[in-house]
């Protein structure tokens, strides 16, 4: 099964419950999809393997370009631009659609590979462990996302996917092959309201939902949500200063003991008579 | 008129804490909320009412004609989004995954695939003694960075020559950051003392330095673990980059947060906010 874990609200414990679900299930694939901010890694310590994640951008032969500006009005992502008499390219926001190649009517326009990132993947203990970095100065890991979730549409084991914050097209990316959607929040008002939104995100893709409520105190907003939405709670893990501070250092809390139940609990909730 | 963006790399280290806060110590007339896929500010703001409210229109979709479609499948083949897929003898184009490129429409011999406008958002603007400028994203939509363009455009208007325009921002490095970025005069980085916290930091600061924009850094959670406060404050020395103060772990945060209020003056957390103002003005001056 594979399993996306996402919060809309960034810093609710998105990568804390990734981590350590992936850790409590055996030989699970942890799948780090927070290209912009990634932090598996920093969890599931090791040499990993890199590869250089590329994509089409396009190459103007100036000789032959004839300036008419067919590609310029095709492209709907200003990423072409007639400077100066010149067609300039701004690859940055590039969606290599590959549509000024196709209206070019003097065929001035070749495409080219552009790394945008990294792959790195490898094994920590029986997990595998595959996760994405962008570059600085890029706009969207996308593509890095998209390599990520490919390495793992065949996997036979189960799945954990830790999703970047918000709602918008990385999230969209990191959720569409998934199963079943864990939704994190913390009880605030800004952790509801986020919730909401991810919640009506992970509706509008009809995905299975579950909820855990982390740094749980008083829970009672986030509970009439669940309840008038009828969304499962699957654990409330509490604020505990010794379990933030070893999560804080890059520990994996599941290890020990005290702490492991608390996802155990959340697998036995989503896998139900499976386990 | 200077404007101060929030902003962190990793979420939830404080942004919307820190923004509020300076819109209330500085008195702000303009502020917006830039963090359109998970905007909070509007529910701290303690203003009422929406003045205007428009949607957003991202980029047109594409739609397929049944009528005139002879199903070649020619357009499926030039997709690069794996947008287009065939089920049940019809070819259909899914609009969560099309990019809105055009190239389906000008590759189609029969001319039957429509470009259709699709709302994918709404600004709002609350113009009562303040100017406050913020939107959602629908879900399901994508392409957050020109909706974070729009909120900043619609505010534009209303700034004078003497304002501090407060802008809080969204987490992450990619389009939405970078479209929030332009324009401004100093980015504050919101830390936090854990190994993300740190890597999310380093690499936030070098996306704003790349764009040869000034930045300052605060800590949030200060205590949570010293040393890595204190690393924090090596590393930032180390680069040459201004420390702008801590905040420390305070549950008067949470609790000014839920009743949808800034920090009561006589707080703790207030007089930490208060200093890191401070020397943020300073370093505009």
């Amino acid at each position: 099964m594979k399993i996306a874990v996402l919060s809309g609200k960034g810093g609710t414990g998105k990568t804390f419950v990734s981590v350590n679900l992936a850790y409590v299930l055996n030989e699970a694939t942890y799948v780090d999809c927070d290209v912009e901010e990634p932090n598996g890694n920093l969890y599931f310590k090791g040499d990993y393997q890199e590869k250089i994640v590329e994509v089409d951008v396009p190459e103007i032969n100036h000789d032959t370009c004839i300036r008419c500006g067919k590609c310029v009005d095709f492209c709907k992502f200003n990423a072409l631009a007639l400077i100066l008499d010149k067609v300039r390219v701004f690859s940055q926001l590039c969606h290599s659609c590959g549509g000024c190649k196709l209206v070019c009517p003097v065929g001035a326009i070749n495409e080219k590979k552009k790394p945008i990132g990294v792959v790195k993947s490898g094994m920590y203990e029986n997990h595998q462990i595959i996760s994405g970095e962008m570059y600085i100065k890029e706009e969207t890991g996308v593509k890095i996302i998209d390599e990520l979730l490919d390495a793992v549409s065949l996997d036979k084991n189960d799945v954990v996917i830790d999703c970047p914050p918000g709602n918008g097209c990385s999230v969209m990316a990191s959720i569409k092959d998934a199963d079943y959607c864990v939704l994190v929040a913390e009880p605030t008002i800004f952790g509801l309201h986020n919730l909401k939104m991810v919640y009506e995100l992970s509706r509008v893709f009809n995905k299975k939902i579950g909820l855990v409520i982390n740094k749980a105190s008083d829970n009672q907003m986030i509970n009439d949500f669940a309840n008038e939405e009828n969304i499962e709670i699957l654990q409330e893990i509490p604020f505990d200063k010794d379990m933030g501070y070893l999560n804080s250092v890059g520990e994996i809390v599941s290890k020990n003991k005290k702490y492991r139940k608390y996802f155990e609990v959340i697998a036995e909730k989503i896998f139900g008579d499976r386990l | 008129m200077k404007k101060i963006l929030i902003l962190s790399g990793k979420g939830g280290t404080g942004k919307t804490t820190v923004a509020s806060n300076f819109i209330n110590i500085s008195k702000a007339r303009v502020f917006s909320d830039c963090d359109v896929e998970a905007p909070n500010l509007h529910l701290v703001s303690m203003l009422s009412n929406v003045q205007n409210r428009e949607n957003y229109y991202g980029l047109d979709k594409s739609v397929i004609n049944q009528d005139k479609c002879i199903q070649c499948g020619i357009c499926q083949s030039y997709c690069r989004f794996n947008a287009i897929s065939f089920v049940n003898g019809t070819y259909l184009i899914d609009p969560h995954m099309c990019e809105g490129c055009g190239v389906c429409n000008y590759v189609c011999p029969e001319k039957a695939i429509d470009f259709v406008k699709s709302v994918d958002g709404e600004t709002m603007l609350y113009k009562e003694d303040k100017v406050f400028s913020t939107a959602t994203l629908k879900m399901g939509s994508g392409n957050s960075g020109l909706l974070v363009t729009k909120v900043k455009k619609q505010m534009q208007d209303y700034i004078k020559d003497d304002d501090l325009v407060i802008i809080d921002g969204p987490p992450g490095i990619g389009c939405p950051v970078i479209a929030s970025m332009s324009g401004v005069d100093l980015i504050l980085l919101v830390a936090e003392p854990s190994v993300s916290g740190i890597s999310d930091l380093q690499r936030i600061i070098k996306t704003a330095a790349s764009f040869h924009l000034k930045t300052a850094v605060c800590i949030n959670k200060f205590d949570l673990n010293k040393k890595l406060s204190h690393d924090i404050i090596s590393y930032l020395k180390a680069n040459d980059i201004d420390y702008a103060g801590e905040i420390g772990y305070h549950q008067e945060i949470i609790d000014s947060i839920n009743k949808g209020e800034t920090l009561p003056i006589n707080t703790q957390a207030y007089k930490d906010i208060k200093k890191i103002y401070d020397f943020t003005v300073n370093l505009l001056a």
